[in-house]
């Protein structure tokens, strides 16, 4: 468990682009799907890069806009304009 | 008492429909843009030909050249439906129809020499009969097309061409304190100023032109590729210079639009492209064929606008547009 982050979502169309952008740039997400909501586990790290974004989108995207779609998360936020990084930092 | 609350989760037997899992090769979650183009395209069950043209089927994909094994394939990055569109050109149409409130109410446009207000004349509002017959090119690549998403996305860049066309009437009739004079004197050169002639007759070949492909390479790569930078870009840099703001104010819209509807057009013609060989020799004949002849009908007009350095200005587009179509792998 220890180190594990995630990232909890609304599972809904415009989140749609956002699961997949992370599940490809992460190939050691685990994805669970719940009423509504789904939620991306990961192993040490996770990161939601804005260009895999908006090649999934076809549109511009800023970073800030997951926190629309966004429920939870567990982890440290390393954030600039191009990624957003969590990550559990001792 | 004690309540057990329980949650109840519930797998959904499917994720979309049958026709887009079959597309997207499983059934896994579909973007609404994917539902709204595949398998639109009316395929079935036309037993009889058109009788205007007995050649083709009434929706044929055999109009053009082009072949692919789906037309469904020649997808828009943008992922415009209907409702994605309107939402962001009604935004942009917002913040456009400021910048001209902006312009009107300070009457910026009388500051500019007259050389430059003779300029926008002669030079920049005759291109609203140019951005017409792009809107006629589209709407006839929408009605001859094959595929939802390259006809919906042709219907959606019709209105835009539209769009350009009224905005740049606009800046006449604020040119003219709402009188038509500017309109009517862009018209004359538009039919009879020697200048113009070369692309008038450019522009009325591409209306007769019938395979719907060849006329979207032609339409809204070639001439648009060449248009929209020499008018917005080098023309609006020499005015902007000589203190005519203004001018990138009332043409923000037609910028932002170019920059965007070009990941459109290069993606189809990526596509088409990638698909085979000889939809890459196709395409370009077609742009070897036609780019010759776009330049030289926009030189004269250039070397109006931008002091006699016509030739040199639309040698420099043709290179860029040579390096634009050099990244979708094809060479000319």
């Amino acid at each position: 468990m220890a180190g594990k982050v995630f990232i909890a979502l609304q599972n809904n169309a415009d989140a749609q682009p956002l699961i997949n952008a992370i599940l490809a740039d992460n190939p050691a997400a685990l994805l669970s799907e719940s009423p509504g909501m789904v939620k991306i586990d990961c192993p040490t790290r996770l990161v939601v890069r804005r260009a895999s974004v908006e090649a999934q989108l076809g549109r511009d995207f800023d970073l800030q806009e997951i926190h629309i779609n966004l429920i939870s998360l567990g982890g440290n936020i390393d954030e600039d304009d191009d990624e957003f990084v969590l990550s559990w930092q001792s | 008492m004690s309540i057990e609350i329980k949650t109840t989760s519930i797998e959904p037997l499917r994720r979309t429909f049958d026709h887009i899992a079959e597309k997207l090769g499983g059934d896994k979650p579909a973007s609404r843009y994917q539902e709204a183009v595949w398998g639109l395209q009316p395929a079935l069950n036309f037993h009889y030909r058109p009788t205007w043209d007995q050649r083709y089927a009434l929706y044929d994909p055999g109009r053009t050249a082009i072949v692919m094994n789906d037309f469904d394939d020649l997808i828009d990055p943008r992922q415009y439906y209907y409702g994605s569109w309107t939402l962001q050109r009604g935004r942009q149409q917002d913040s456009q129809e400021k910048n001209f409130e902006f312009v009107e109410k300070r009457n910026l446009l009388a500051t500019l020499d007259d050389i430059w207000r003779d300029k926008i004349t002669r030079f920049v509002l005759p291109m609203r009969h140019v951005a017409w017959a792009a809107n006629t090119n589209n709407s006839y690549i929408c009605a001859y097309g094959y595929g939802a998403p390259v006809t919906s996305a042709a219907a959606m860049h019709m209105m835009d061409e539209l769009g350009v066309a009224q905005y740049l009437s606009r800046i006449g009739l604020l040119l003219g304190d709402n009188d038509t004079a500017p309109l009517d004197a862009a018209k004359a050169a538009w039919m009879q100023a020697a200048m113009w002639q070369p692309l008038r007759a450019l522009v009325e070949t591409s209306m007769v032109t019938h395979d719907w492909f060849e006329l979207f390479v032609l339409q809204n790569l070639l001439i648009d590729g060449m248009v929209q930078p020499l008018v917005f870009a080098r023309f609006d840099a020499r005015i902007v210079a000589a203190g005519g703001a203004v001018f990138a104010m009332l043409s923000e819209f037609m910028v932002d639009w170019y920059a965007e509807s070009s990941r459109w057009v290069d993606a189809v013609v990526k596509i088409a492209a990638a698909q085979s060989h000889t939809n890459c020799a196709q395409l370009e004949g077609w742009i070897t064929h036609w780019l010759p002849q776009v330049s030289a009908a926009l030189t004269p007009l250039a070397d109006f606008a931008l002091d006699g350095e016509g030739e040199a200005i639309v040698a420099e587009l043709a290179a860029e547009l040579r390096a634009r179509l050099a990244r979708l792998a094809v060479q000319v």
